[in-house]
């Protein structure tokens, strides 16, 4: 009974809030003038940038996410090693965790643009000899580069953060075994942090995956049109050719593509019952 | 030289983090003139702040951060108030659906807002909610409250059952075990959660845009505002957004130390 | 931190609930969106308006929106919208205005055209909304670039061919491409492929969609886009390559080159768009206040749009703006240089003897958007990614003849007219 009452709040808040809507929304996406049918699905994958968000969204997270888990777990290890000046670092490597999509994207565009910083030091570099441009259609590969560096340096501290919660909780009986067994840090890390961290990184990577999925104003601010993405194409649908049916059914396949992501972490980062608590 | 290489390493991860939001400073400062400069200069040669503050000055800039100020307090509550109960069930309790139950909280995180907030608007506007503070932390709290569920389930899990069991032997009802034993220890990272909530509602931008008219969050408001502005003027807009998470995560540092200071005791 | 936390959260409780009513009127407007147009509007035109006024700038899209679930929860905040004549097209379809009979017979001496006046019915028999200022897209050049002009043209009388010709000498000359499209997220590209491109090539819209002369068309098209600047792709507004010195010859709405005209008159010159073998295609940009229905102060809405009415008012829009009078006013000579180039290169299109003005569509409803992606998608298969052009001309135009024929939209001026849906042939 206990857990139930537990709970009970919160399902009832996402029922209201979440699920009724939810409904609403996946039945828009089968049906055109209130039959049902499946000609929004077929709108969407027969629209010119359909192929491209999709591809260009896995492009991202495939190649952001991995890179965010790295840092993010280096930098919580770095922590660990840190003697002074750990709560300065920390706000530090924390900061871009309160900065939103919006700015993020405009800290981007400051650097990235023609006259932008990145040119500014590679004109005193030597290497180029004027204002280059990254942005354009005409330099996709610069452009998902540019894009997948501005979502590292965002995102990452959701990753720190949730990281080194999981690390403090890490029992030091291990690491005090280790050190009298002569584990080398490396050995340490990989046989002992490592699989400790497990339901901590499968946490991580779960919020972060999902959240990678659904970006959108940082795209917009540095790529524009440039770079359509899958939420993006939700928005333009709804916004811009006022066919909520095809944002709609954008919304179902983001939300089948999460739901994988989440399936998929679920199972490879499984962590049995008798580890817990 | 081993201990300088780390350290290095330290600085170089504090400097990719802080170099770029000092060169929107400099964009923000520079003015229109900065804009079309190039090469750029690398230190604010003649720094004003005319930018920002003609942007501070637009009609609705401070009425919109009130609005967000309280949209994001509210957003804590609530998520801290629904979200901390569920997370303590699925770290101690193995119930009928509680596989279920995480999945769901799951599919919340994984489904885009945005379109939420449209079915969600009428509902809102018969309700009384509809461009209010209260309304639009609602639906952040949607978004927040998975963070809010699922951290705080890692968070329980890892305070040792022993002590709560112990507590119990002590006399303690299981609620009174829970309130003095485990929510001590989670407490740090309770204050992590609150942050989450915080920022979520602070930088969200398009449920914010949908459910007010007039008592717009500053984000949703900046949106409007900034996608048509000039250069010096959304690089003075990114600034000023990004100006008081800086001051407030250094706030809260403590907290994000706190969380650290545990394990080694 | 919890005591901290409460403290936080007892400071929030009282500002939840809904503020006092006791507001000012709302004026949801499409048109000024950029923060300094913006707050030019709330500070010149509405402070010393006789009625106490928000004024609420977002993008078109948001006002049926809204309006719509205002109608359905019963709850209304907006009393005047301001938007293009297209914009609130869509609304008297879903019945979301009011008829402003009465308030169009007291203006009646104002001197506002009576075709305008008639746009403002938009084919019903009511006035639905009140003429309120107009524009039009010019283009804009770099002195720097006119040396390159090819020789016996005319700047007041391009061609487009001549345009080409002259974006190319300009990359011979400086080795980058210096022409310039809003082609961004938030630019107005459509409207050059709606009022302009088109109707100077084919004579129209919809019909000539898929005909041998648009075919022709694109491939001209996509030839010139080779001395375009790549950046197009993202350029919403033309002011800034434009000032930045990325861009020498630019097009767009005289209202998004204003800043660079003001700033630096003496750098650049403005001047009509080109002109195609069917003539000089260009679209005259009206917008229009209207009152939804269920307006919380009918009153003070009708107030307001009397007061913006007025010549003085015109003119001081034109002033802060860049949009220009709906009613007899006169700009005053001394208008300031950067405003007197436009002025200049507005006069010059509408008084061009192969002037074809090109509405902006008409009765598409909320199908809008789907009509503009049409050109776009166009223009991202032909130009963008090279695709054939027959081809995808008449895949788009299946997807033009759904909407025409879901809408019933009849055919608007450069199309002839039609019985019935606007045909694409």
């Amino acid at each position: 009974m206990a857990p139930l009452l537990l709970i009970a709040p919160c399902l009832l808040f996402l029922g209201v809030l979440f699920l009724i809507p939810l409904v609403q929304t996946i039945a828009l996406a089968f049906q055109v003038h209130g039959a049902w049918s499946l000609e929004n699905f077929n709108t969407m994958s027969g629209d010119l940038n359909f192929h491209d968000a999709i591809v260009d969204t896995f492009a991202i997270v495939a190649i952001a996410v991995p890179l965010q888990l790295v840092l993010a777990l280096a930098m919580a290890m770095m922590l660990r090693g840190l003697r002074r000046g750990r709560d300065i670092v920390l706000w530090i490597w924390s900061i871009p965790l309160g900065i939103s999509d919006l700015a993020a994207g405009l800290v981007w565009l400051a650097i990235l643009t023609d006259q932008g910083f990145l040119n500014t030091i590679l004109f005193h570099l030597g290497v180029v000899s004027g204002p280059v441009s990254w942005l354009s259609y005409e330099t996709p590969t610069a452009l998902l580069i540019g894009i997948a560096v501005a979502e590292l340096w965002r995102a990452t501290a959701i990753v720190l953060v949730i990281l080194v919660s999981g690390v403090q909780m890490l029992p030091k009986e291990y690491n005090e075994a280790a050190d009298v067994f002569g584990a080398s840090p490396w050995t340490r890390f990989t046989r002992i942090t490592l699989p400790l961290l497990k339901p901590t990184i499968q946490t991580a990577l779960i919020l972060r995956t999902v959240l990678a999925f659904e970006m959108f104003a940082i795209v917009q601010a540095i790529g524009g049109r440039n770079f359509p993405v899958i939420v993006g194409e939700a928005f333009t649908w709804q916004y811009t050719n006022q066919d909520f049916g095809v944002a709609a059914a954008y919304a179902v396949v983001i939300m089948l593509i999460s739901l994988g992501a989440t399936l998929v972490y679920l199972r490879v980062l499984r962590t049995p019952r008798e580890q817990l608590g | 030289m081993k201990r300088q290489l780390y350290l290095t390493g330290v600085l170089a991860l504090c400097a990719w983090t802080l170099v770029p939001i000092y060169f929107l400073a400099l964009g923000a400062l520079g003015g229109r003139d900065l804009v079309n400069t190039f090469p750029k200069p690398f230190w604010p040669g003649s720094a004003s702040f005319t930018t920002i503050r003609d942007f501070l000055a637009i009609d609705g800039v401070a009425a919109a951060t009130l609005v967000s100020v309280e949209t994001a307090c509210l957003t804590m509550l609530f998520a801290l108030l629904l979200g901390l109960p569920a997370g303590y069930a699925l770290a101690r309790f193995s119930f009928p659906g509680s596989g279920l139950f995480r999945l769901l909280i799951l599919l919340t995180r994984a489904f885009p807002v945005a379109i939420l907030a449209l079915p969600l608007t009428v509902g809102f506007i018969r309700l009384g909610l509809y461009d209010t503070p209260l309304g639009v932390s609602l639906l952040h709290t949607a978004l927040a409250l998975p963070f809010a569920v699922l951290v705080s389930s890692s968070l329980f899990q890892a305070v040792p059952r022993e002590l709560e069991e112990a507590a119990w032997v002590f006399g303690c009802s299981k609620f009174e075990a829970a309130r003095r034993v485990v929510l001590p220890l989670a407490l740090p990272g309770i204050a992590a959660i609150a942050i989450f909530a915080f920022v979520i509602s602070w930088n969200e931008v398009f449920a914010g845009a949908v459910l007010t008219v007039r008592h717009r969050t500053l984000t949703a408001y900046l949106l409007t505002v900034l996608s048509e502005s000039p250069l010096h003027v959304q690089f003075a807009g990114g600034f000023v957004l990004i100006l008081p998470t800086i001051a407030f995560i250094y706030a809260v540092r403590k907290h994000l130390f706190a969380m650290w200071g545990i394990s080694n005791r | 931190m919890k005591a901290r936390l409460a403290a936080l959260v007892l400071a929030a409780l009282p500002w939840a609930a809904p503020l006092a009513h006791a507001e000012d009127l709302v004026f949801l407007s499409t048109q000024l969106r950029p923060v300094e147009e913006a707050q030019k509007m709330r500070d010149a035109i509405l402070k010393p308006s006789p009625v106490p006024t928000t004024y609420v700038a977002d993008v078109p899209q948001v006002v049926p929106t809204r309006l719509a679930a205002e109608r359905q929860g019963n709850t209304h905040t907006i009393s005047v919208v301001g938007a293009l004549h297209g914009e609130i097209q869509p609304l008297v379809a879903t019945n979301d205005l009011a008829p402003l009979d009465t308030l169009a017979a007291q203006l009646s001496g104002r001197g506002i055209p009576p075709a305008l006046m008639e746009l403002g019915k938009l084919g019903t028999a009511h006035q639905m909304y009140i003429p309120w200022m107009q524009a039009t897209y010019i283009m804009v050049a770099n002195k720097q670039a006119l040396p390159y002009l090819p020789k016996g043209a005319d700047l007041n009388a391009l061609t487009f061919a001549q345009l080409n010709e002259w974006s190319k000498a300009v990359q011979a000359a400086t080795g980058k491409r210096m022409l310039g499209f809003p082609a961004g997220p938030q630019g107005l590209m459509h409207r050059f492929f709606e009022g302009f491109l088109y109707p100077s090539y084919t004579g129209g819209v919809v019909r000539t969609f898929r005909s041998p002369d648009a075919e022709a068309m694109w491939t001209e098209f996509a030839g010139l886009w080779k001395s375009v600047n790549p950046n197009s792709a993202s350029y919403n507004f033309m002011q800034e390559p434009l000032l930045a010195g990325d861009v020498w010859i630019g097009f767009d709405h005289v209202a998004r080159m204003l800043d660079a005209l003001r700033q630096k008159p003496n750098d650049f010159v403005a001047f009509p768009a080109p002109s195609g073998p069917k003539g000089r295609g260009y679209m005259p940009v009206l917008a229009g206040l209207a009152i939804p229905n269920g307006a919380p102060d009918m009153k003070g809405a009708t107030a307001l749009i009397d007061y913006l009415s007025q010549p003085a008012t015109q003119i001081k829009m034109a002033q802060t703006a860049g949009f220009f009078p709906v009613v007899a006013a006169t700009l005053p000579d001394d208008l300031e240089p950067g405003l007197k180039l436009a002025v200049g290169a507005i006069a010059k299109t509408q008084a061009s003897s192969d002037a074809r003005p090109s509405l902006l569509p008409i009765g598409l409803g909320t199908q809008g958007g789907a009509f503009d992606k049409i050109y776009l998608d166009s223009f991202q298969r032909i130009v963008l990614r090279n695709e054939p052009v027959r081809a995808t001309l008449d895949r788009q135009a299946e997807s033009l003849r759904k909407i025409m024929t879901e809408t019933g939209a009849p055919c608007w001026q450069p199309d002839a007219p039609s019985t019935g849906a606007c045909p694409v042939e």
